[in-house]
């Protein structure tokens, strides 16, 4: 699949969309596929700290727990309240369901992840599609 | 067929199968429920005895009554330590005068063959390994009887559950079908030759017959929601070498009556001196889903007992678990705590099964 240029990448398969200051955060296509029918997601509360790289949250399928890796560092202004009513809608738009919107604490963070075309390579490689 | 594979006691299997397929947890389980759907289950083992002695044989180490079987049916039970725990879960078939079938579980296969040996020298009976001789599959599901119909000469309709029969099946002569399963659902499993070419052939008939009925392939994923749903034991969660007959609450299997089998002593006086622990059901009340291994608290916070098995229940669509706990925490009602990743989330002890199938009018 060609994945969206219009936003960066990380390893944990996570996209993230820059707006000025701001950031959306979500995951990929490749992501959803790979954890099956998601169930439940847990964000943090608006407010809270991310800090590129660390866990900010859970998304869990019917089988597995799986962690949330943030791809900067920010304060959450803004949490997809549709996902606590309807996680599927991850599994059929992983691009277009949000997770959780930042203030970016330091833009120069995102020059660290990947474009979308290395982020392709990069799921190739791993055995995805 | 493109399914997400794991490794699972040396087997090779299908978690669950692609969309493209009609596959996906939920999508599989709900089939089941709903309409039909098959397994691959040939990771499970067979063991036969047969003889002039094979029913005391079978006696001496399966916990029910299997002197209560006509030919051609079938029963649940268990084989048992002598503490009276574990062995394995079983599934014990009269195919004939003085032939038992044993069907156990993929990860006890070797273990349970020799136990089942060494527990039966003294019985005038051969006892057979045939595990790695049939490919056994499950049609499982509403539809299922309709399914089968179509591909066998044998009157499927005369079939009562837990009763098997034999049958031309997709031109295979003789072949052996039980009215039985994993899903708390009507259905059948099918034991066929094992080699590849008969496997791939006779499955690849079951989804074209199916098609009709929207047949689903599905994987271990859903085969563990529904069994779930269904309060089947599964070995090493409810069941297992620590757990004796009286605490997973199989009682109902287990023929004290009987003068005489492997755990006999031990479960008398297990029952006697009263039972500390029970299996009981929880459904989440806080946010959250309770999965295996989880400690559950009472409403104080402190561990009294932990998760057996849990997890989303996509027909249900809630969220429930298995859980040991003290038995003064068992009733009805009772609310508890999971502690999910450090967070005590609220839960209540609910009856089960927390599901059962439709009874047909």
């Amino acid at each position: 699949m060609a994945y969206p240029t219009d936003r960066k990448y990380t390893k944990e398969h996570e996209w993230i969309q820059v707006n000025g200051n701001s950031a959306t955060i979500g995951i990929t296509d490749y992501a959803q596929q790979s954890l099956g029918d998601i169930v439940f997601v847990e964000t943090p509360k608006v407010g809270a700290e991310l800090t590129q790289g660390k866990t900010f949250g859970t998304v869990e399928s019917v089988k597995a727990v799986s962690d949330l890796f943030a791809p900067a560092s920010g304060t959450v202004s803004e949490v997809n309240a549709d996902l606590a009513t309807s996680p599927e809608k991850v599994n059929s738009d992983a691009h277009g369901s949000w997770m959780v919107k930042i203030t970016l604490k330091d833009p120069k963070e995102l020059n660290a992840l990947l474009s979308a075309a290395d982020y392709e390579k990069f799921v190739a490689e791993e055995g995805g599609h | 067929m493109g399914a997400k594979m794991v490794e699972f006691n040396g087997w090779d299997m299908p978690v669950e199968y692609p969309a493209s397929v009609g596959g996906g947890i939920i999508n599989e389980h709900m089939a089941v429920r709903t309409g039909v759907g098959i397994f691959d289950v040939s990771h499970m083992g067979d063991i036969r005895l047969a003889g002039p002695q094979a029913l005391a044989a079978v006696q001496h180490i399966s916990m029910n009554d299997a002197s209560r079987l006509a030919i051609g049916q079938a029963q649940y039970s268990a084989l048992l330590y002598p503490l009276g725990t574990f062995v394995d879960d079983v599934i014990v078939h009269r195919l004939g005068e003085e032939e038992y079938l044993l069907v156990i579980n993929a990860g006890t296969r070797e273990k349970d063959f020799n136990w089942v040996r060494d527990n039966t020298r003294q019985f005038d009976c051969a006892v057979e390994n045939l595990s790695d001789d049939f490919t056994q599959i499950a049609i499982q599901g509403p539809k299922a009887v309709h399914l089968l119909q179509k591909l066998t000469d044998a009157d499927l309709g005369a079939i009562k559950f837990y009763w098997i029969t034999r049958g031309k099946l997709c031109g295979l002569p003789n072949t052996l079908m039980g009215r039985t399963g994993y899903t708390a659902e009507d259905g059948f499993e099918i034991y066929i030759p094992a080699d590849e070419t008969t496997s791939a052939t006779v499955w690849y008939e079951i989804l074209t017959a199916g098609k009709e009925f929207g047949v689903v392939p599905c994987g271990l994923g859903a085969r563990n929601t529904l069994r779930l749903e269904g309060k089947l034991p599964l070995y090493g969660h409810e069941i297992s070498d620590t757990i004796n007959v009286w605490e997973a609450g199989l009682d109902r299997f287990c023929k004290m009556e009987k003068p005489e089998f492997v755990g006999h002593a031990a479960l008398e006086k297990a029952k006697a001196a009263g039972v500390k622990r029970t299996l009981v059901g929880l459904e989440m009340t806080g946010r959250g889903i309770a999965r295996d291994g989880y400690k559950v608290q009472d409403e104080s916070g402190c561990e009294i007992g932990y998760v057996t098995s849990g997890s989303p229940a996509p027909f249900l669509k809630k969220n429930i678990a298995l859980a040991y706990v003290p038995i003064e925490f068992a009733a009805q009602g009772t609310a508890l705590k999971v502690d999910i990743r450090g967070q005590g989330v609220g839960a209540v002890v609910v009856p089960t099964p927390f599901y059962k199938r439709p009874k047909k009018v």
